[in-house]
């Protein structure tokens, strides 16, 4: 499976969020470009922070695109952990 | 307290961020001679080949206001490390009587009590006669990627030479703009000391399927131009070439002028200690222009790559902000793409000599070519191929091509040191596909209940 069809097979994931790896993005700005929401990934990689934004569609694009491999789907654990 | 900082790429940027982070009285300048200031640089090859507009380059999220830093477009020419000082000049964009704008110089003095040198790389020139002509580029900054793509709009062929990654973002770019390109090489295969010879094989025949033509075992001996403009190249043979644009990537190298003169200490670039200090124990050095210790090989390498950069811009900034906090120089790795075919190189894959290169490219690694004795695992044929790099007790690198599933958790049990021995042997046997074997370990080992791997590898954290 290539990498595009990995997020993409993702985007089924409900309860999901864009998770960076600071350490890989390169700033390029072509997550923010490509988010229809109109949402700053970039800003969000640059701090390693995921992407926690009730405005995300969970659509995939922005971690389609990414040419570094920086974002990807974390699913959100819906069980608290002790 | 007074910080300044030269440079305004990544290095830079993250030494202000740490300083802020630590220090919000002191003063601190910027100096750049970049009239653009911060950007993406790895983002001019997606500016070239119109994937993002330019203004997509300019992040938004650096608040400058917030950091209150004193901007100053310059250039600084001098190091003064005995009267912590430093002189330059001062550009200012000025209107003309008759309108048209002209830059102009001022001299500037400015003291110090912490100053980084984050200064960077830049492109080492082609050395044959014809350079100076117009239409022979290369991609260092903002202003040269615009020049590319304005004359590129009036060029009908294009003649590039040199290797790596640059190279490549040239080539794509250059097509994207719709040239005919011809990528000529010295040696029989593409970035033949970092890649094997069938990873080189499989961009190579991505380049060709996208109408690139290779010329291989070729060198251009002179440039050809006609009132000033390039008309072709001369190849070592006799040839002749036709084109109308020479762009060219052989290489970086630090900017080493100002510590030099400064009789900071030098070799490839300039030399720091684990807190970043250079020589002059007031004066720091980070990112492309610093040389730093490497653990692992016991060697000051080199690195041209963003990453890196904006850790040891970061690890700078505490330490020039009284946090004495040592920076341990990581495993570099780089995720980019290939003639379109994402790639991921980690550790130490390579070595030797590449025809194409002097020393260092861009978004390239000393490291890289520090290839130790050791075994080799491959796995996958056509564009997804994994290569990895097997030592007694670690994996000491890997080459991801194609499908990226396992880029990650690679990178991690590299950085981290994994043990793999309890899959070595299957990760050697010609009965088993590495990719699964390492897939499977993988995700025994994020299940298990340690919390961490093994080495702890670098996080930002905001202070
Ligand atoms: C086209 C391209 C592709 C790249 N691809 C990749 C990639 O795939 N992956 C990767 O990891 N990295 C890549 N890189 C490399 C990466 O961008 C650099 O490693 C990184 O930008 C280094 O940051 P730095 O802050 O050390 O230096 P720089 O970004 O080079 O910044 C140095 C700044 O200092 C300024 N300066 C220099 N001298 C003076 C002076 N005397 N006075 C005032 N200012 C001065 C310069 O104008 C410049 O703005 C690429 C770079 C380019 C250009
Ligand atoms: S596309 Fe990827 S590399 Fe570029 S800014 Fe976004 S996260 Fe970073
Ligand atoms: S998943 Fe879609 S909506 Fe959410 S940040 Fe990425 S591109 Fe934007």
């Amino acid at each position: 499976m290539s990498f595009y069809e990995e997020a993409k097979r993702r985007t089924v994931l409900v309860a999901g969020q864009v998770v960076p790896d600071a350490a890989r993005c390169v700033q390029c700005g072509i997550c923010s470009f490509n988010c229809p929401m109109g949402i700053d990934v970039r800003a969000h990689a640059w701090r390693g922070e995921p992407v926690v934004n009730s405005r995300c569609l969970t659509c995939g694009e922005c971690v389609a695109r990414c040419p570094r491999g920086v974002l990807r789907f974390e699913r959100l654990s819906i069980f608290k952990e002790k | 307290m007074r910080y300044v900082i030269v440079g305004s790429g990544v290095a830079g940027i993250a030494a202000i961020e740490a300083i802020r982070s630590l220090d919000d009285q002191g003063e601190i300048w910027l100096i750049h001679e970049d009239p653009h200031g911060f950007y993406s640089r790895p983002g001019l090859a997606y500016y070239l080949t119109d994937e993002i507009p330019e203004e997509q380059l300019f992040p938004a999220s650096i608040d400058w206001k917030q950091y209150r830093v004193q901007r100053l477009w310059g250039r600084v020419t001098r190091l003064y490390p005995e009267q912590s000082a430093i002189e330059g000049v001062h550009f200012r964009l000025a209107r003309s009587i008759f309108g048209s704008k002209k830059v102009q110089e001022e001299a500037f003095r400015l003291s110090y009590d912490r100053l980084l040198l984050a200064v960077g790389s830049q492109a080492i020139p082609l050395n044959i006669p014809g350079t100076e002509s117009q239409g022979v580029v290369k991609i260092d900054h903002l202003d040269d990627a615009r020049r590319i793509r304005l004359l590129a709009r009036r060029s009908r062929k294009a003649v590039v030479v040199g290797g790596g990654i640059t190279s490549l973002e040239l080539v794509e770019g250059l097509r994207a703009q719709g040239v005919e390109v011809h990528y000529l090489m010295r040696g029989e295969r593409y970035w033949s000391n970092v890649l094997d010879e069938t990873e080189s094989r499989i961009v190579e025949h991505r380049l060709e399927e996208e109408g690139v033509i290779l010329h291989h075992f070729t060198e251009v001996s002179e440039i050809l131009a006609q009132k000033g403009r390039v008309v072709g190249v001369r190849l070592k043979d006799g040839q002749v070439l036709r084109c109308d644009m020479v762009a060219y990537a052989i290489g970086v190298r630090p900017r080493l002028e100002l510590a030099r003169q400064a009789s900071l200490q030098t070799d490839r670039g300039i030399l720091v200690n684990e807190y970043l200090q250079t020589s002059v124990p007031d004066i720091f050095a980070a990112g492309d222009v610093a040389q730093v210790y490497d653990p692992r090989s016991g060697k000051a390498m080199l690195d041209s790559l963003w990453g890196p950069a904006r850790e040891q811009g970061y690890y700078a900034g505490l330490n020039m902000a009284g946090l004495k906090r040592p920076y341990l120089r990581g495993v570099p790795f780089n995720v980019t793409r290939l003639a379109g075919i994402t790639t991921t190189l980690i550790g130490r894959i390579g070595e030797g000599r590449d025809e194409d290169t002097l020393g260092i490219v861009r978004g390239d690694s000393e490291t890289w070519r520090d290839l130790p004795d050791a075994l080799m695992a491959q796995s996958g044929f056509d564009v997804n191929r994994i290569r990895l790099i097997i030592g007694e007790r670690t994996l000491l690198g890997a080459v991801v091509m194609g499908d990226q599933t396992l880029s990650f958790p690679l990178q991690r049990m590299i950085a981290e040191e994994v043990d793999i021995r309890p899959i070595r042997d299957r990760l050697l046997s010609a009965n088993e596909k590495p990719a699964e074997v390492l897939a499977e370990y993988w995700s025994k080992l994020t299940t298990s209940t340690a919390p961490s791997l093994g080495r702890p590898v670098f996080k930002f954290s905001r202070a």
